[in-house]
């Protein structure tokens, strides 16, 4: 696997090349004309066989890169003349993947892209790359694999844009999931956890008594705070009125989004001590801790890390305030226009949307996949859990991941409620907000 | 004999200038002059001039807005923090590099045993990537289980900062981890000016009854100020372009407690995709560097002619 990793020094060389030349090319090329002109000469590379496959992503630890792992070695079991080069580069940053997409960025407007790479189903593509003429259409492959019968109708919906599939989901992640642990809840007598975020205060009150953090946040770095601001979002506005906040039906200066962000704001007063030092991966830790705090707002990835530590005193429901609403997000991966081995990245595609893919990938990363016939049995009770809820549940897009609203939306999103934290200022933070959604020209 | 004079007077001005050294000296540094040209002074302008569009998604925009994105910059929240950051930072991180620098280049110039191995130690820090500090000094920063850790055993509990993740004095705290790294580099350069000041010089003021404090006080600082003005230069164009050490501390940090001018252009231009933006930022950039560069500049300009 080490191989795969790394760079080749050729390929290092030429990758630095490229992102200096990115501003060059920017300011020569007319918009849209750079991604064509990558040499044409790559298609008959492919037809030949071998080639390249470069696939970026942000999956570098654990569950995730072993997940990765799996669809390469169906890919290279079934292609074994392509070379396959990892181009992975960890989550950090603004938002999940933020230095993935800054590099990616660099590579796509130097008219250079990887055959496919890591990208939320969504606004984060279709604003990213779709709009900017930089994706190729995926409807030959949609029919061929039979695609759209195997995955729910809900979800194509989020697939589609003007009318064409862009990507291909090979898996699906929970947003609005509230971690517990029954050991606390026991401190103070309680027998189910808050079904609300009333019901939360009551309970981090007589907590807080006891010495005891109400919930895990992070105040260093990263999307934790948007995080579990979305599962609050959410719980205010429910499942009907989440979509209209990004198609500029709903205003973000409405009163219930005040009361959300009181909520947040209030949160922080219960949140374990030294937050504001903590990263989003520090608060897996901390909850884990004896002394650690009742809850915490994460997707259903922190299962599988729990479960990689042995750790069992954990419970986990709907995030309070949003039972029966699935809050997705999902990976995906396109095809670039004008990446030198079209036909590799075809067939890697066809890899990440097969059941085989999908069964290698999910268990393991602790995600269900986007297919409906997948094989149960592979699955342990967390996810079998989450895919009941999937076939029930309302579906609705993550606002913190990508497929709700366009990137620097969510930039602006993070940023503002990073402020909050200084200020502790609902007013201005909701004014802010405000400025945001008319900045990212919902509606329009 | 005669005939070779009139034939070099009747060649044009360009032809006998071809022939000098000064041609030959141009043709070796054009490409240079090509390339500066291009590479620096060309994107300058470019940057500049993107600051001026309306290039804010990844679809480009070249569309004329004037100082549309500057004016959104100055109001900008995030934006100000950035400057007043860069103020206190400024200020940490050079007095820092520069009273800690100093002091430890006079205790070097003493003559004692083992000299090399303590210049050596001491500089070392500057061979440290910007990263690697970054990581290191998070480390030691963090609130429960960093240097507090030592206070607390050795009994000053009550002494728990919270270092880089402080809402207020998160800056300052960069600056210690930056100045860590950089203060080794002034010392370099104070020795160098050290060992340039004469001897003579020394004992004629101690002959002359001036103890350690009036040799240091009357000569030697006054003479080192050059070095000082290059110090300052140097560390003042280093806290305003400053990114990897913040960036590795968890920058923007809470609250935007340790954000710099630099970690926002990036986010803004790379994450945003707010192209321009991201260059009115750099072009601030540019111009308070501007500020530092073209009074050195002058001094060495008036230097020459004296």
């Amino acid at each position: 696997m080490q191989s795969r990793n790394r760079l080749s020094r050729r390929e290092f060389m030429k990758f630095s090349a490229m992102s200096a030349g990115a501003l060059a090319v920017a300011a020569c090329a007319a918009p849209g004309a750079a991604p064509g002109a990558a040499p044409a000469a790559g298609g008959e590379a492919a037809a030949e066989g071998g080639g390249q496959l470069e696939i970026f992503s942000w999956w570098t630890a654990g569950g995730e890169v072993e997940g990765l792992n799996n669809l390469f070695d169906i890919y290279t079991r079934e292609h074994p003349d392509v070379e396959i080069i990892n181009a992975a580069l960890a989550a950090q940053g603004a938002g999940q993947g933020g230095e993935m997409k800054a590099l990616l960025e660099t590579r796509m407007m130097g008219g250079d892209p990887p055959e496919s790479f890591q990208v939320h189903l969504g606004r984060e593509l279709v604003d990213s790359h779709v709009i900017a003429g930089r994706m190729q259409p995926l409807d030959d492959l949609y029919e061929e694999e039979g695609w759209a019968d195997v995955f729910p109708a809900d979800l194509m919906n989020v697939i589609m844009y003007d009318g064409h599939p862009w990507s291909v989901p090979v898996n699906i992640h929970r947003s609005n999931l509230m971690w517990y642990r029954p050991s606390k809840l026991e401190l103070i007598g309680a027998d189910a956890p808050p079904a609300t975020w009333d019901e939360f205060f009551e309970m981090a009150d007589a907590l807080k008594e006891q010495g005891i953090p109400g919930i895990a946040l992070s105040g260093a770095g990263g999307g934790g705070n948007g995080h579990t601001m979305e599962s609050v979002i959410l719980s205010v506005f429910g499942a009907a009125d989440w979509p209209g906040l990004f198609d500029g039906s709903i205003s973000w200066s409405d009163p219930r989004m005040t009361q959300a962000l009181e909520i947040m704001n209030r949160l922080y007063d219960y949140a374990q001590p030294d937050y504001l030092s903590q990263s989003g991966t520090d608060t897996n830790d901390i909850m884990m801790t004896d002394d650690g705090p009742l809850l915490m707002i994460s997707g259903d990835w922190l299962h599988g890390y729990f479960k990689s530590k042995e750790f069992t005193d954990y419970m986990w429901a709907a995030s309070p305030g949003t039972d029966g609403i699935y809050l997705l997000l999902s990976d995906s991966f396109g095809l670039p226009k004008g990446c030198k081995y079209p036909e590799n990245a075809r067939d890697w595609l066809r890899v990440c949307g097969s059941k085989e893919g999908q069964d290698a990938f999910n268990p393991i990363k602790g995600s269900i996949p986007a297919r409906t016939d997948a094989d149960p049995s592979l699955y342990d009770e967390e996810q079998l859990w989450q895919m009941e809820q999937w076939k029930t549940n309302t579906l609705v897009g993550s606002l913190q991941h990508g497929a709700a609203a366009k990137q620097s939306f969510l930039v602006d999103y993070d940023q503002k409620l990073n402020d909050m934290i200084a200020t502790r200022d609902v007013a201005a933070t909701q004014e802010a907000l405000v400025q945001a959604a008319e900045d990212a020209e919902f509606g329009q | 004999m005669a005939a070779s004079p009139q034939t070099i007077t009747r060649r044009p001005r360009w032809r006998r200038w071809l022939r000098t050294d000064m041609a030959l000296a141009f043709l070796v540094i054009l490409p240079s002059i090509i390339a500066v040209a291009i590479f620096i002074y060309g994107f300058i302008g470019w940057t500049f001039y993107i600051s001026m569009t309306d290039w804010k998604s990844s679809v480009v925009d070249f569309t004329f807005v004037g100082l549309k994105n500057w004016i959104r910059l100055v109001g900008d929240r995030r934006f100000q923090i950035d400057l007043r950051n860069l103020l206190f930072y400024a200020i940490g991180f050079m007095t820092q590099c520069i009273v800690i620098g100093f002091i430890l280049a006079s205790l070097l110039d003493q003559k004692i045993k083992g000299e090399a191995l303590f210049r050596t130690l001491f500089i070392f820090p500057f061979a440290v990537s910007g990263i690697v500090t970054g990581v290191t000094w998070n480390w030691l920063m963090q609130p429960a289980t960093g240097i507090n850790l030592l206070f607390a055993n050795i009994g000053m509990e009550w002494f728990r900062p919270n270092w880089a993740s402080d809402l207020r004095y998160g800056i300052w705290a960069v600056s210690i981890a930056a100045a860590w790294q950089f203060s080794g580099y002034v010392m370099a350069l104070y020795l160098a000016g050290l060992r340039g000041i004469p001897n003579e010089l020394r004992e004629a003021a101690s002959i002359d009854g001036a103890g350690t404090w009036g040799i240091y006080r009357y000569i030697i600082i006054p003479l080192l100020m050059p070095v000082t003005f290059t110090a300052m230069v140097l560390t003042g164009m280093n806290a305003i372009r400053v990114f990897d050490v913040v960036a590795a501390l968890g920058g923007p940090g809470p609250g935007n407690n340790i954000d710099t001018l630099a970690l926002n252009m990036y986010q803004t231009t790379f994450n945003a995709y707010r192209f321009s933006l991201g260059a009115a930022i750099g072009s601030v950039m540019l111009l308070l560097a501007l500020f530092l560069v073209i009074p050195y500049l002058r001094s060495l300009q008036l230097e020459t002619e004296r």
